[in-house]
């Protein structure tokens, strides 16, 4: 059994946010792996520890990113795909693209990935990648379950729960819930050192030059505004409505 | 391998030569894959341990040793065995990496140094190829636990005047051991004890000695300030048989153990206390722009500000001279082939090379948090008196760093005392150098240093290491083998010594950086720097000026305060505006940040 993996390296979700020139800073930040994609690695894994599979971890980003793929190493993957793309972060249409020239000339059975990044909060690389390769796919998955060449799956609906049963091979995103990923043991981290991370250049791909050009434009990025404290009106009742009405109208410009 | 040897850094010689900045390790020569390590550790602390934090400080031994079973699952107790035995033989960064982001856990963090370090280390340095075989792949993976009996009620520091007797039997077949050691960490679950008994009340050895051996028993848990996650006991040993395979080492030389495993305590103790300090740091940071008075967080105030950038600049001292030691052993056990690493005896020699070192840092590292803890709870006010309050449990948990693994007194006393042996080997050629200054101070004009950065700081240390020369040069002169006496004056030259070490370390840092990222990038390293420098360099004068006095006397007194007052002549720079700045960067951050 093929399993492919696609990940995503993010800040971790304890760095504090800082927009320099526009940009926001990477400096002093510490880059963790995607946490919906380690539930991704976690099921993957647990799937090759219970039949056996041979997992690829696949991402684009800077070579920064190849630590993201070791820590799926270290936990249980064999082998790496990293796509070296250095330019501002691609959009959902540059990555599914890259992504799916990457997938399209291997084996696989199953491809899993977070189902959604908690930086840009983009759900939508998997999804395109699956539409690229004309499979099935199914989100928010919290439960996988192998057949023999099907799947059963429960996902994630706004609360409720719905079961699928989907054929094999399709995409699957993957939800909170699905398992408790594991860290990367130290014997895991040493042995990750010594496993295959294979880099391709975006030229090698072969896309043309449409694939590869963002769809998308970031006019301008900003820090939410920071909140004001809030106002309590005092006096007697009579007083304190009409002084709302009058910061609605005047103040707040609602009504 | 001769020739290798040769270029090594030699232990203590940082007093009299210039570092070469290529070779000190520095933090930001952490790889990834040793961030890896660390990351795995502290997400395991904040997973695992934390949430039980509470239960933990009640003393749950069951606890800790579920926990510690769990961090055996993930290696984290396997990093300094090697890999023959059941470890995974990391290289020294990563082991201290993750015993830096233990400390967090608090005094469960103490149950598991005690139990990878002094508890299984014996057996790994000095074991016998069985001994190792035997005990080696439980400890790694946490199916047994260790503990490490030393200290006696009669005898602590003077751990030679040890009671508990070893006797072999007639038959040749076991020793019996009999006797009461104290304050044992772990006792409470320990599996297995390295004990300390001298063979027929003369001959000073180690032997490890199983829980299950008949005649071995723990007494009550002590009542203490601080460290209540942890066990501590009294181990009774009443006739024990002890197989006379389990004497570790050779008979009568329980010394040697015992000194290499508090060298290896001592900078294991340093090193957790590296994360003890951030932690400090940032619960303070995060109070201090939270808490609100007089209509605004109190990160406004600036003497609060003052307290964060002290504290950082501690933290940083002691982080840097940490890790630039850990990378001292780093570098030798580098040159080691396979077969030197299973060498235990090799091992701890090349960590032994750097007892200096080692001293400094425990002292050092544990009245920085002993300082970084004691401003926490003064930021936190009346709350940080409150139990609830972590920095409460911080407080009181490091008030025993600067007892144990050999009191700060006595570390003070070895500095002094080692190097002054390492000159009479001709290990280091201190004497020549204390003469060759000694004229030299005769003729000596004030300089100006360079106005680039750390020009200033480079200067005060050049001087630093000329004043160390001309006060213990003066000292041997004067008292001769009589100065082991002087405690005070070793006591001031260990300090001079050990700001020194700090000093040129930061520098060091600050340096490697500016070269690597540029001087935009290594703003807050620089700022700590000439911080910490200009105020390690006035206690220098100040611990000089004391010594000198009692030293000399009359005209060659005032001679030399002549001689001191020009090797101090020095513009001091502003450092309450540094030290806003340094605040700055803390409270934006709300963590420990270079």
């Amino acid at each position: 059994m093929n399993i492919l993996v696609l990940l995503k390296q993010t800040f971790d979700t304890e760095e504090n946010i800082v927009i320099e020139n526009g940009q926001i800073s990477e400096e002093n930040v510490e880059f963790i792996m995607n946490p919906y994609d380690e539930y991704a690695v976690e099921e993957a894994v647990k799937i090759k520890e219970e039949i056996g599979a041979e997992i690829t971890a696949i991402t684009l980003g800077p070579s920064r990113t190849a630590s993201a793929l070791r820590t799926a190493l270290a936990m249980g993957a064999d082998q790496a795909v990293l796509i070296e793309w250095d330019e501002q972060e691609a959009d959902e249409w540059t990555a599914s693209n890259l992504i799916a020239a990457v997938v399209k000339n291997r084996d696989f059975d199953l491809i899993l990935g977070g189902n959604m990044a908690i930086d840009s909060g983009s759900g939508q690389v998997a999804i395109r990648v699956a539409e690229k390769l004309g499979i099935p796919h199914v989100s928010t998955i919290t439960k996988l379950t192998l057949n023999d060449g099907t799947a059963t799956v429960e996902r994630d609906v706004e609360g409720d729960v719905e079961i699928v049963e989907i054929q094999l091979p399709f995409l699957a995103t993957t939800q909170q819930g699905l398992n408790e990923p594991r860290y990367p043991s130290l014997p895991g981290i040493m042995k990750a050192k010594k496993k295959p991370l294979k880099t391709f250049s975006v030229e090698e791909l072969s896309l043309e030059n449409e694939d590869v050009t963002t769809a998308t434009v970031i006019i301008d990025q900003y820090l939410p505004a920071k909140k004001q404290a809030g106002q309590i009106l005092e006096g007697e009742l009579q007083d304190q409505v009409s002084e709302l009405v009058q910061i609605l109208q005047n103040a707040a410009k609602v009504v | 391998m001769g020739s290798t040897t040769d270029k090594l850094i030699k232990g203590g010689a940082f007093v009299i030569d210039d570092l070469d900045l290529n070779r000190m390790f520095v933090p930001e020569d952490i790889t990834d894959e040793q961030k890896m390590m660390a990351k795995t550790t502290e997400d395991y602390i904040r997973k695992e341990v934390l949430p039980h934090k509470e239960e933990l400080e009640k003393q749950d031994l069951e606890l800790t040793k579920k926990l510690l079973k769990k961090a055996g699952d993930l290696g984290l107790l396997g990093a300094d065995v090697p890999e023959a035995y059941g470890g995974i033989g990391l290289d020294k960064i990563s082991s201290s990496l993750i015993t830096e982001k233990f400390a967090p856990a608090g005094s469960f963090s103490l149950s598991y140094g005690a139990h990878v370090g002094i508890g299984s280390l014996p057996i790994v340095l000095f074991g016998t190829e069985e001994q190792k075989k035997k005990y080696l792949p439980g400890l790694a993976t946490g199916t047994k636990f260790a503990a490490y009996a030393l200290t006696e009620p009669g005898s602590g520091s003077d751990a030679r005047g040890a009671k508990a007797t070893a006797k072999l039997n007639d038959e040749g077949t076991h020793y019996i051991l009999n006797g009461e050691k104290q304050w044992i960490t772990n006792s409470g679950f320990a599996d297995v004890f390295v004990v300390y008994a001298k063979i027929d009340g003369e001959q000073f050895s180690a032997f490890i000695v199983e829980k299950e051996f008949v005649g071995v028993s723990t007494g009550a848990e002590e009542k203490k300030m601080g460290i209540k996650a942890s066990s501590t006991r009294t181990l009774i040993l009443e006739d024990v048989k002890v197989p006379k395979e389990n004497l570790l080492g050779e008979a009568g030389r329980g010394h040697i153990i015992a000194f290499n495993i508090l060298n290896i305590g001592r900078y294991k103790l340093a090193v957790g206390v590296v994360g003890a300090c951030k932690r400090g740091l940032e619960l303070a940071a995060k109070y201090a722009n939270e808490r609100k008075q007089f209509k605004q967080p109190i990160a406004k105030f600036s003497l609060i500000q003052n307290k964060l950038a002290n504290m950082a600049v501690r933290t940083y001292a002691t982080e840097t001279s940490v890790y630039r030691t850990v990378g001292l052993f780093a570098d030798r056990l580098d040159t080691f082939t396979e077969e030197d690493e299973r060498d235990g005896k090799k091992v701890a020699d090349a960590i032994a090379e750097y007892a200096i070192e080692c001293s400094l840092n425990k002292v050092f590292a544990s009245e920085a948090l002993d300082f970084v803890a004691d401003e926490a709870v003064q930021i936190h006010g009346g709350y940080g008196y409150m139990s609830e309050y972590e920095v409460e449990t911080i407080y009181r948990d490091s008030r025993i760093n600067r007892i144990f693994e050999g009191t700060n007194e006595i570390n003070r006393l070895i500095v002094p005392g080692t190097l002054l042996k390492k000159a009479m080997k001709g290990e280091l050629p201190l004497l020549q150098k204390a003469q060759t200054l000694q004229e030299e101070l005769m003729m000596l004009m004030p300089e100006q240093p360079g106005v680039a950065p750390l020009d200033k700081e480079k200067y005060l240390l050049k001087n630093a290491k000329k004043i160390f020369l001309m006060v213990a040069g003066l000292g041997a002169q004067k008292f001769g083998k009589d100065l082991e006496n002087e405690q005070e004056l070793l006591s001031n030259v260990a300090d001079i010594v050990g700001d020194i070490y700090t000093m040129e370390s930061v520098i060091a840092r600050a340096e490697k950086s500016l070269e690597k990222a540029g001087e935009a990038k290594s703003e807050h390293k620089l700022l700590m720097t000439e911080v910490f420098t200009q105020e390690a360099f006035q206690n220098i004068e100040k611990l000089a000026k004391e010594s000198l006095a009692a030293i000399e006397e009359g005209d060659s007194l005032r001679m030399m305060l002549s001689a001191l007052k020009k090797m101090t002549r020095f513009e001091p720079a502003n450092l309450i505006e540094k030290k806003r700045r340094i605040a700055a960067s803390v409270l934006a951050e709300e963590r420990y940040t270079v």
